[in-house]
């Protein structure tokens, strides 16, 4: 009986330690998604004819973090544009548990902001969830295909875009417009935590 | 003079611990080797509850009480707190703890922006998205990436100390 019952543990230890593991891994093909952007239209990858890849950037208004990468998301959006890798970005945060991440601060942040890039709402965060984000910001770079290059983080600084040493998300992109392998595919950083809905 | 040089070195270690000490019970900055060092544990010593947390993230702050009512009922727990609030916020940081009742001998700041070098060394399931704890017995590392209500601490902490 003994047996049974820690055998019985084992496997859930296992079905909740694969339930955890949601989300894209590298390798993996993303789903494309139509959310609302700050100007009301839908968006979606495949309307971006030509695309050669996307750089997927979950991120908010609030998260200190996503404040102190929002420069450096516009510009890593102007290097990449024509060059037919554009940035989307994702706001993931329930606006009940963060009401100032609702889609009516959005609009506002982003014309205080000037974002060139769209700045699109997953209300229901079920793109989220599809693609295992955890906390902003947290970009997934993408090809042509939308198979997943890079998982993580944008730089090595979140403090300061100038002493970065590292700029992965930069370095998986060039190796994507090069047909190289991505150098460092999977990165982490700390960042605030996706407010989900109750 | 071995034993001269032993004694010698012991008092200065000593006097070194004071004076370290006596800039206390505030928040210190430390670096990720530092880190490391707190979160080295081995059998039989204290059971270390070790909190990630920051001034700018709401749920943190949120679950903070719930770690102050565990600090004043496991006594023989050590309770650290290891902000990511960046270093030039170190004083805010600090004043927030105070005011909080963190329990002072406890508080760090990690000063290391560069987080993909030291986030797995916490925990290889660490996301990197904060609240974060991890809680060590007899060299053993339990990490939990979440939110802690009411309670749930305290019943982890009966556990671990079973």
């Amino acid at each position: 009986m003994k047996k049974v019952i820690s055998l019985s543990l084992v496997l859930m230890a296992i079905l909740a330690f694969s339930f955890k593991k949601g989300g894209y891994e590298v390798g993996d093909k993303a789903t494309d998604f139509s959310l609302k952007n700050v100007n009301g239209k839908m968006i979606s990858m495949n309307s971006y004819e030509d695309a050669k890849g996307f750089m997927i950037i979950f991120t908010c208004n609030t998260c200190p973090y996503s404040v102190a990468y929002e420069d450096r998301i516009i510009a890593l959006h102007q290097k990449y544009v024509d060059k037919g890798v554009p940035v989307i970005a994702i706001n993931p945060n329930d606006d009940e548990k963060s009401p100032d991440d609702s889609y009516e601060k959005m609009i506002v942040r982003a014309k205080e902001k000037g974002f060139p890039f769209p700045y699109v709402y997953d209300e229901t965060q079920e793109i989220t969830k599809a693609y295992g984000a955890t906390n902003t910001p947290h970009v997934y770079v993408l090809d042509a295909d939308k198979t997943v290059i890079y998982i993580g983080a944008i730089d090595n600084n979140t403090k300061s875009a100038e002493n970065a040493d590292k700029k992965y998300v930069e370095d998986a992109v060039d190796a994507l417009l090069k047909g190289s392998e991505v150098p460092e595919k999977k990165t982490k950083a700390i960042g605030c935590t996706i407010k989900w809905a109750s | 003079m071995k034993k001269i040089f032993f004694c010698f070195s012991l008092l200065l270690s000593i006097f070194i611990l004071n004076e370290v000490s006596a800039q206390s019970g505030d928040l210190k900055i430390i670096n990720v080797p530092e880190l490391e060092k707190i979160m080295t544990q081995s059998e039989g010593d204290k059971i270390k509850v070790i909190n990630f947390w920051a001034t700018w993230c709401k749920p943190c702050i949120k679950e903070l009480p719930y770690f102050v009512d565990a600090q004043s009922q496991f006594p023989d727990v050590e309770f650290i707190y290891m902000s990511i609030d960046f270093s030039e916020n170190a004083t805010k940081a600090e004043k927030f703890a105070q005011k909080k009742m963190l329990n002072p001998s406890g508080l760090y700041l990690i000063d290391d922006v560069d987080y993909n070098s030291w986030i797995d060394k916490v925990s290889p399931d660490w996301s990197g998205a904060i609240p974060a704890t991890l809680i060590m017995k007899d060299g053993k590392k339990y990490f939990y990436e979440k939110e802690f209500h009411e309670g749930e601490l305290e019943e982890l902490i009966k556990e671990k100390l079973k």
